[in-house]
Parts: C-alpha cells; structure tokens; sequence
C-alpha cells in the first residue's frame, strides 16, 4: 500500500526559473564578450639574406623612395610630400606604364620603397603605410571595375579574378633599414 | 464602436514557453563566441588609427607582440616588447620563441600591436627578429579612421 502511494507521486522541477538563470547567463556572456576584430596593415617580410647575397639590382626608376623623418615629415624623392598626397604620389608612380621616364616602368616592376627614423612615431610610420596600401587598393579597384564592372572587394575571396588584379598590381613595398642612432638629415 | 470594444475584449497572450528555448539559444551562441582574455597587458598600447585595413578572419593564426611604455615597475614608461604573458628583456630569444610558434602554427600572422607613440626603432628590431625566426607575416594592428 506505502509503496503505491509513493508512484502516484508526480516528481517536477521547477522550470519557472530556468528562463531566468539562463537570463542570468547571457547576460554575463553577454558582458564578459568582447567582438574584438583584429584589424591591421598587413604585410609579408623578406626572408633573411643568405651571407653575402647582394640585394637585386633595381633601376633608379622603378624605386619610389619614401623617407619618414622623426618629426614627422616626409620626403618621397628627397622631395616634402604632406601625408594626405601619398596616397596620390604612390599611384601616380606605380600606374606610369613607362610614360613619365622619371616614374615607374610598369606596376610589377615598381618597388615603394618606405625607410623610417629610429626616432619615427609609430603612428605617423602607420599613416603613411596606409597612404601606401590606399594607393595599391585604389588602383586595383579601378581595374576590377574596368574588367568585371565589381569593386576589388566584392571580388570572391582566392577567386581566379581577384587573383590577375592582385597579378596586375602586386604590392612591392619594402621596408628599409632605418638610419643608426640620431639622424639630423 | 462597437468594433473598438470587441478588440479591447480579446485577450494577447505571448506564448512563453518556448522563451527558455530562445534565451538558451542565445546563451550557446554568446558562449561559443566569447574569446576570454588570455593575456594581461603590461604595456600600455594605444592604437594608431589607419582607412586602408584589412581584418584578420582567424583568429586562431594570429599571434600577438605588444610594444609600448611599460605600465609599472621600476622602468614605468619606457618602451618594452611583451609577448605572451612576459615582458621580454633581451631581444635575442624572440627568434626562438616565435619559431617554435611557427611549428605549431605554420601559417602564422603575427599582430604587432604597437602603440602610437613608440618608437620605429623598436619595431624594427622585433621585426628583424621575426625575420631571423621565419615568421614572415606580420600585420600592423591600426583601428579603423572615422
């Protein structure tokens, strides 16, 4: 008879509270998150030099030198360029095709080339770089909406097409060594 | 008016009991996003703000160098180079370190994450560590420019 009584029993969980302890745990998700894309310029080193390896020659030409001196100026050339005509500057020199005998020969033979002082704040060394880089995305999304009628970037990720713009504009940029100890050139 | 009273007569009722399916559901999702924090910043990085940027999508590539002013200890201010957890006292053993990174991740990125003020001097010192170690790709964290 006792044991009877005992399975007529309904057993139940509370399930009233489970919204609100699972609201509780959001909201510490929710708090503790951090959407924190990782946003930058990037950029692939050269290998090290074997010993003795010269560097490949390059014309004078084909090489756009830019220098950022510690306070902040910045020669391309040796000649003052403000920060916001880099951008204009790199293009000019990297989408020549041979026409100015001063500037580049073709894009895949131009070579920008960026030499900093030590001293060099690294947001002005940052904003220049980035002169750079709009100048190489400029152009190439000027040529992707002459061939496919797209931006560059809506091009498909490692597509065929995102490929021979990258081709037709590589991004040559070198980063010089910069001058030892206090430069007051 | 009679049609208004016949609406205001009908009883709304929101089912609720599919509301711990749904803040379950967001719960799992917020839980499989989060990243904690792995690491404690000594140095003070303030990011220089940059227009041509690109995101990194993994994140599980990325590997982070801080460069900055030492937040406290008895050189409060002056720029130290922390990886991972440690302040890294003597350059020469990030060659090391970021090699045997390289072998559990070949296709590392490295993020330095630099902050405005120091000096390019530094940088170019790690960065010619990470040539010594391989570690070839590297990225200049910036934020984005409004």
């Amino acid at each position: 008879m006792l044991l009877k009584k005992r399975q007529r029993e309904e057993g139940e969980i509370p399930a009233s509270s489970l919204a609100d302890i699972a609201f509780l745990l959001l909201i510490f998700f929710l708090v503790t998150t951090t959407i924190d894309v990782d946003t930058g310029i990037g950029l692939v080193l050269p290998p090290m030099p074997q010993k003795n390896q010269q560097p490949p020659p390059i014309k004078e030409r084909n090489m756009l030198k830019i220098l950022v001196r510690h306070d902040g100026s910045v020669l391309i050339n040796d000649k003052p360029t403000n920060i916001p005509d880099i951008k204009q500057t790199v293009m000019d020199f990297v989408d020549n095709h041979g026409k100015d005998p001063n500037l580049s020969e073709s894009p895949d033979k131009a070579v920008v080339s960026i030499k900093s002082d030590r001293q060099t704040p690294y947001d002005i060394f940052v904003h220049v770089m980035d002169g750079v880089k709009g100048a190489y995305n400029q152009l190439r999304d000027n040529l992707s909406r002459q061939e496919y009628g797209v931006p560059f970037e809506a091009l498909p990720n490692d597509g065929k097409r995102q490929e021979s713009i990258k081709k037709a504009y590589p991004e040559k940029i070198s980063e010089a060594e910069p001058d030892k100890g206090n430069s007051n050139s | 008016m009679a049609e208004f009273k016949k609406k205001s007569r009908a009883k709304i009722e929101i089912p609720m009991a599919s509301m711990p399916d749904i803040i379950f559901i967001l719960l799992i999702f917020f839980m499989v996003t989060t990243v904690m924090r792995t690491t404690t910043l000594k140095v003070q990085v303030r990011f220089a703000h940059a227009k041509n940027i690109e995101k990194i999508e993994q994140k599980r590539l990325v590997s982070y160098i801080f460069i900055g002013p030492e937040k406290s200890g008895k050189n409060q201010g002056q720029t130290a180079v922390q990886i991972d957890d440690a302040l890294i006292d003597n350059m020469d053993v990030i060659p090391r370190l970021m090699y045997d990174k390289l072998m559990a991740q070949p296709k590392l990125i490295v993020s330095l994450r630099v902050d405005k003020t120091s000096e390019m001097g530094v940088v170019y010192d790690v960065q010619q560590k990470l040539r010594k170690a391989g570690t070839l790709r590297i990225n200049y964290s910036a934020k984005p420019r409004m």
